[in-house]
């Protein structure tokens, strides 16, 4: 395989992106790809736009995923999903989680969330799996294990065995959350096999 | 021995660590700041945060003349503040090899400029190193040590964010114990009186003759031949634009440059003949391009590409398009780089701005809240209070780089003074930064007899970039205790007679305090002090949120004026009408309580009160 396939993170600062994008790292390593990954730190911690570029294949230069390359869009935030989506590939997948962040300034500015993103996207052809990440995250009992929820989802849309995932979590997530996030991912699995 | 999966920075830290390294020392700053962060794991090297990054290069040229190898790492405009040592450390040369990192940053991402520091590594006649990706930076910074000793000179290690900030696969190896050789009594090396300097002067220039016939012959430099029609075009690049051109037009020839300064001339020359047309390939300045001009090759460089922000692979990809329709490059219209992966469907237009702001609960924010009330002139420093220009606080009238709040304050106070313009003026500058280069403008403000108001905002850590510990704070880098620097003592020496510590989240003391030191004759400090409330939610006691009393709020909205992202507004219905109320989003809020303090109507409490 020498195309690089390429998987773009996006979301909010704090939701646990670069762990994810870490995961996703380790298990294409786990695979024995080239990988690279690229995000700009700095001010993410303040609930700010976040975006994680993963790409492998047998060699990768570009740490960047160019426009309209991106494999797969997932969004942890619903309305972020639309910020990126012009580097999607056509005939991409978009996956996103239905969580809502309202920006504070949007109270300054006068200015109305987008809720119908979604809706917008699909009208124009685009592939969308849409779940409530949050949700099934929090009745686990921590919603911050959305992340890789959202990871199982993914899971089921990239071509790694079930065990190089299993693997990649254990190597990168902390010991003492593991059990947590081994459940997350398996519900993440599962919705995104209900969905068919 | 195996592959770690690294950042640049990260993989920097590994590739001193092999190299011996056993002294490294920063001062923190975006892209910069993981490396001390990542060699402070290492046990063998001795490591520091720096009070600034003049002390950093300073202590890490001690001990170089000490015979042990050493690194200081430092953003792009950290460099400004260390040119002193680092000019004449290249007429000295070393006796440990030393290696600085300048972490560069093309876009801004997090910064004040984008100088490009490429062309202090020509200006001072020293080598310089420019790796692609994280195996590269590892790879370079031991070559660097290498290089460093066999010439005896600085060397620069230049990195970009992306290279900095991006993560790649780095092939490691063991650690090379290097020996502390012991301080090298040389008079005629290390003191730079006239007499010396001159003939240091001579070496160095030689040292550059030689650095250019290495630069020729080292395989950090060389040639890919490329394929196809597109090995007629040769690019001649370096640093993060390599990795992009790879991805862009990967069948092109390229001149694949790591050691950039000084250029490999005839390797160029080479490299000219087995192409068509040379093409210079560089973030930011015509660095490469003019340098080669000059030596008479016909090269095409910053009329296609553009020298603002970041040289991305779509603006890379976008400018070769525009370039062939020109026809200044041989690409034909039905290549690769016309018909690669057009954009998927539009959308993206999404008009949802999330600007960084101050946290809620930041201590930062009282100062700025009161400062509103008086409007003095307020000349701002770097770091999260920055934020305070932003509205609705807006209160900050200039910041420059690090330290220049207070002296600026005084140019300001002094040409003002006496004048029918007279406003007075207030600095306000973090922990960190007042350490970092406060100390000696507050100096100049008393010895001069300036009027002015500092607000010292001590938020118990270096928050701007990630939270590191610093002098005021009593804790080194790897978090062992040490002497805290005493603020107030400090001030008083400094010959400030006013000096006032208090808790920014008592908006009543502040907005008194204040007032007073602003009505004052003579210079004042105010010293803010509460922990930053990231240190809080990660070691500090439970938050207790507060709620807002919707029966209570009269939808007056001053509760606003302090820019806390937990507090919006929401409609309500009050007997058949919808009424504007303000609402605490309770998972954001972390109970500093001011706007409690300001809400005319009492209708904000502790939740369950
Ligand atoms: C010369 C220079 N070095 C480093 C930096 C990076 N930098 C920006 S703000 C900051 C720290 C500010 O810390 P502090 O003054 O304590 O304020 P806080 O962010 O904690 O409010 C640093 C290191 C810089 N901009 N310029």
């Amino acid at each position: 395989m020498n195309e690089a396939k390429n998987v773009l993170l996006v979301g909010v600062g704090g939701q646990g992106i670069l762990l994810a994008s870490e995961v996703i790292s380790q298990a294409a390593m786990n695979m024995g790809f080239d990988v690279k990954k690229s995000e700009i730190h700095g001010m993410s911690q303040r609930g700010g736009i976040v975006s994680s570029h993963v790409r492998y294949a047998e060699r990768i230069y570009s740490p960047l995923i160019m426009k309209g390359t991106a494999n797969v869009l997932l969004s942890f935030e619903k309305a972020e999903s639309e910020r990126w989506i012009e580097y999607l590939k056509p005939g991409g997948q978009v996956i996103t989680n239905t969580t809502e962040i309202v920006p504070p300034v949007l109270n300054i500015l006068g200015k109305e969330y987008p809720h119908d993103v979604l809706d917008r996207m699909k009208e124009q052809g685009t592939k969308v799996i849409a779940v409530d990440a949050t949700s099934v995250a929090k009745k686990l009992g921590n919603t911050r294990a959305m992340n890789v929820v959202l990871l199982g989802v993914l899971s089921q849309n990239l071509d790694f065995s079930e065990d190089t995932w299993l693997k990649a979590l254990k190597a990168r997530v902390p010991k003492k959350h593991i059990d947590l996030n081994l459940k997350a991912f398996a519900e993440g699995r599962a919705l995104a096999n209900g969905r068919g | 021995m195996g592959n770690l999966f690294l950042s640049g920075n990260e993989a920097i830290a590994r590739g001193a660590w092999e190299a011996g390294v056993h002294v490294a020392t920063a001062y923190p700053g975006t892209p910069s700041t993981e490396i001390l962060e990542a060699i402070r794991h290492y046990k063998e090297i001795y490591c520091e945060w720096s009070s600034n990054e003049k002390v950093a290069v300073e202590v890490a040229q001690g001990a170089s003349m000490a015979g042990a190898r050493a690194l200081s790492a430092m953003k792009h405009v950290g460099v400004n503040v260390a040119m002193d040592p680092l000019s004449t450390f290249s007429y000295t040369g070393v006796n440990g090899g030393f290696v600085f990192v300048s972490a560069d940053e093309p876009g801004m991402h997090s910064s004040q400029n984008e100088q490009d520091n490429r062309y202090l590594a020509r200006f001072m006649l020293i080598p310089m190193l420019e790796p692609c990706d994280s195996a590269e930076a590892r790879e370079m910074t031991i070559a660097a040590f290498d290089i460093s000793e066999r010439f005896c000179t600085p060397l620069m290690l230049r990195t970009t964010t992306r290279v900095s900030h991006s993560k790649g696969i780095v092939p490691i190896g063991e650690r090379k114990e290097h020996e502390i050789k012991g301080f090298e009594h040389d008079w005629t090396k290390w003191v730079v009186i006239p007499a010396n300097a001159r003939k240091r002067r001579t070496v160095v220039l030689n040292r550059m003759k030689q650095l250019e016939e290495f630069s020729n012959e080292t395989p950090l430099n060389y040639i890919e031949q490329g394929s196809g029609p597109d090995a007629r075009i040769g690019i001649i690049t370096a640093s993060i634009a390599y990795s992009y051109a790879k991805d862009v037009i990967p069948s092109a020839s390229f001149l694949k440059l790591g050691f950039t300064n000084p250029l490999p001339f005839k390797l160029v020359e080479k490299f000219s003949k087995t192409v068509d047309q040379l093409i210079v390939l560089e973030e930011l300045e015509p660095f490469m391009e003019e340098q080669l001009l000059a030596a008479g090759f016909d090269v095409l460089g910053k009329e296609i590409f553009t020298r603002e922000g970041e040289l991305l692979p779509d603006v890379l990809r976008e400018s070769l398009r525009e370039a062939a329709r020109k026809k200044l490059v041989a690409i034909p219209s039905d290549h690769s780089i016309f018909t690669q992966d057009a954009p998927a469907t539009g959308g993206g237009a999404l008009d949802l701005p999330r600007p960084p702001t101050l946290c809620p609960g930041c201590p930062h924010r009282g100062s700025f809240y009161v400062l509103k009330k008086y409007k003095p002139i307020v000349t701002g420093d770097i770091g999260c209070y920055t934020l305070g220009v932003l509205p609705p606080l807006s209160m900050m009238d200039s910041c420059i780089c690090m330290g220049a709040s207070i002296t600026n304050a005084m140019g300001a106070n002094k040409a003002l003074k006496g004048t029918d313009k007279f406003e007075p003026v207030v600095a306000v500058i973090g922990d960190s930064t007042f350490v970092h280069s406060g100390i000696t403008g507050l100096i100049d403000v008393v010895y001069n007899k300036g009027n002015v108001t500092v607000i010292i905002m001590d938020n118990r850590t270096t928050a701007m970039t990630g939270g590191q510990q610093n002098p005021a704070m009593g804790k080194t880098i790897r978090n062992e205790p040490t002497h805290e620097l005493d603020l107030e003592a400090l001030c008083k020496s400094i010959g400030v007679k006013r000096v006032t510590t208090l808790d920014p989240y008592d908006l009543k003391n502040l907005d008194t305090v204040i007032k007073e030191e602003i009505e004052a004759n003579e210079p004042s400090v105010i010293i803010t002090r509460r922990a930053c409330i990231l240190d809080r939610l990660r070691f500090g006691p439970k938050v207790v949120p507060f709620v807002v009393d919707e029966e209570k709020c009269i939808g007056c909205k001053k509760c606003l004026g302090l820019g806390c992202p937990a507090i919006i507004t929401v409609q309500v219905e009050v007997d058949g009408k919808m009424r504007q109320k303000a609402r605490i989003e309770r998972p954001m809020c972390i109970g500093c309580s001011m706007c409690a303090q300001v809400c005319p109507v009492s209708a904000i409490h502790i939740e369950g009160e």
